[in-house]
């Protein structure tokens, strides 16, 4: 018996009549179309299918889609703003934080997660906020570099933002 | 790998979900944070007809002392606990356990009440809340009850909790001034079932003598286990270190563990020990 369900991914609504058993990752891969979130096992053990869902990072794989109905999901096509790369996107890029990339939809959302609950965290943190995603290729030590990157790169932004007076008339950077 | 059919629905009451499970009977299951249940349905370890999602229940995820009792309620996950100010203050062996249960993607969605439901001997929180003497308070057609953790966890993946019953909170009495408690787990890597854990929890009278004590062993037994011996050995007694080797060399003794991938049964059992000890010095300090 199928299911009508709306879902905000991305900001975007997206509804659809589903079958109960339809699982969150293939809502958003194949109903959705958004495939950058990926499928890395059967077990919910490696994280490659993490999304955040109303601001906490979770495995889409192990929640049924009609759980998700009414909620807001935010996915790895979500970050680049205006054709812009996410901070941590550019940190990734800037310490190598990827190689096959197979990994780095999930670690993304994890680290953003992380970031937006905890701006400056310790490396020990990092390793934590991670510790459900695994990676075949990097050995992890560039992710977390780039993760704690990142952080700095929004806190930087962060700071410009909150230090420029608002409505000075001096014209946007 | 795709789960079997099944039907789905999302009661908005605990009247409402009971009233479910009592027409549904054997071919429904509750579905809370679904980190056990999704994947033994992928698996087609189960195959429930009917799934009942208690999660739009609303007013079912708080956490608060009242009335003696620390209160969880059913839809508490695992990283509510561990991000609780309150627990980190008040509960070191909740805090503890709670740091340690799987992963924090799992953590986000997986509830206390969930995990003790499956009774998995694996299952961290099954340890610590037997160490912290909690009960379960089931809700089913002729109203609520209320069940001892020991008398709650019958068997592997066995409850006592009827088909037509939900647990909508677990407790645990507020411990007493000079509790200390601990949670020490060896697991293979990040994230993974114990290989073997032991959840302390003590309590000491103002001369410093031992008043009350829980000891639940996770993961050495086809059950959580309540060492209960080495319980008994710390009743009454300072918590030296003479008598703090003595508890954990009973709570090994109080393992049944059996061998496999994570271990042997001899290296298990004699973690047990090791375990103890390391919470029982934490617990005392
Ligand atoms: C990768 C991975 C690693 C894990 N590692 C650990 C670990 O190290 N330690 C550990 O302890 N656990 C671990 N778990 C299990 C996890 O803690 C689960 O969250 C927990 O066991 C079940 O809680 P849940 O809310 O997800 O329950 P669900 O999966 O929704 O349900 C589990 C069972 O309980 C029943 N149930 C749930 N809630 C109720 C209720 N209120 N009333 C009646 N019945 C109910 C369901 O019908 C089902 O039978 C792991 C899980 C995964 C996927
Ligand atoms: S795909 Fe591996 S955890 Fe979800
Ligand atoms: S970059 Fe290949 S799995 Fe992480």
């Amino acid at each position: 018996m199928g299911h009508r369900i709306a879902v905000t991914i991305n900001g975007q609504r997206y509804e659809a009549e589903v079958e109960p058993r339809l699982l969150l990752v293939h809502f958003i891969r194949e109903v959705a179309g958004l495939t950058g979130t990926h499928i890395g096992c059967d077990t919910t053990s490696c994280g490659a299918c993490t999304v955040i869902l109303n601001g906490k990072p979770i495995k889409s794989c192990t929640m049924f889609a009609v759980q998700a109905d009414g909620c807001e999901i935010r996915t790895v096509e979500g970050l680049a703003q205006n054709g812009e790369l996410h901070p941590i996107q550019k940190a990734f890029w800037e310490c190598h934080g990827l190689q096959c990339g197979y990994c780095t939809p999930g670690m993304l959302m994890a680290g953003v997660a992380l970031l937006e609950r905890n701006p400056n965290p310790t490396e020990e943190e990092v390793r934590r906020a991670i510790s459900g995603n695994l990676c075949r290729c990097t050995g992890y030590q560039n992710i977390v570099k780039s993760i704690l990157r990142a952080a700095e790169m929004m806190r930087e932004g962060a700071g410009v933002a909150s230090g420029s007076p608002v409505g000075s008339g001096s014209p946007a950077q | 790998m795709i789960p079997a059919a099944f039907e789905y629905v999302a009661p908005r009451s605990v009247a409402e979900a009971v009233a479910l499970l009592r027409q549904h009977s054997y071919d429904a299951k509750v579905i809370a944070g679904g980190q056990s249940l999704i994947p033994m349905m992928r698996f087609r370890m189960a195959q429930p007809r009917v799934l009942v999602d208690i999660g739009r229940i609303p007013g079912l995820d708080y956490l608060r002392e009242e009335d003696g009792f620390l209160r969880i309620g059913a839809l508490v996950r695992h990283a509510t606990m561990e991000h609780s100010p309150l627990i980190q203050e008040r509960y070191p062996l909740l805090a503890a356990t709670a740091r340690v249960v799987a992963d924090p993607l799992v953590r986000n969605l997986g509830t206390v009440a969930g995990s003790l439901v499956h009774a998995d001997p694996a299952g961290d929180w099954a340890a610590a809340l037997m160490a912290a003497r909690a009960q379960v308070v089931a809700a089913g057609p002729d109203g609520e009850r209320v069940i001892g953790i020991d008398d709650f966890l019958v068997d592997t993946f066995t409850t006592a909790l009827e088909p037509d019953e939900l647990v909508v909170e677990v407790r645990v009495p507020i411990p007493g001034p000079r509790t200390g408690g601990d949670y020490q787990k060896i697991e293979r890597k990040v994230g993974d079932f114990a290989t073997a854990a032991v959840a302390v929890q003590v309590t000491l009278d103002e001369a410093g003598r031992c008043q009350q004590a829980g000891i639940g062993l996770c993961a050495v037994g086809p059950i959580t286990l309540r060492a209960t011996a080495a319980e008994e050995a710390l009743v009454g007694q300072p918590l030296d270190e003479a008598t703090i080797r003595k508890a954990a060399a009973l709570a090994a003794e109080a393992a049944q563990p059996t061998s496999d991938l994570r271990g042997s049964a001899e290296y298990k059992r004699d973690m047990v020990r090791v375990l103890t000890l390391r919470a029982l010095r934490n617990a005392a300090a």
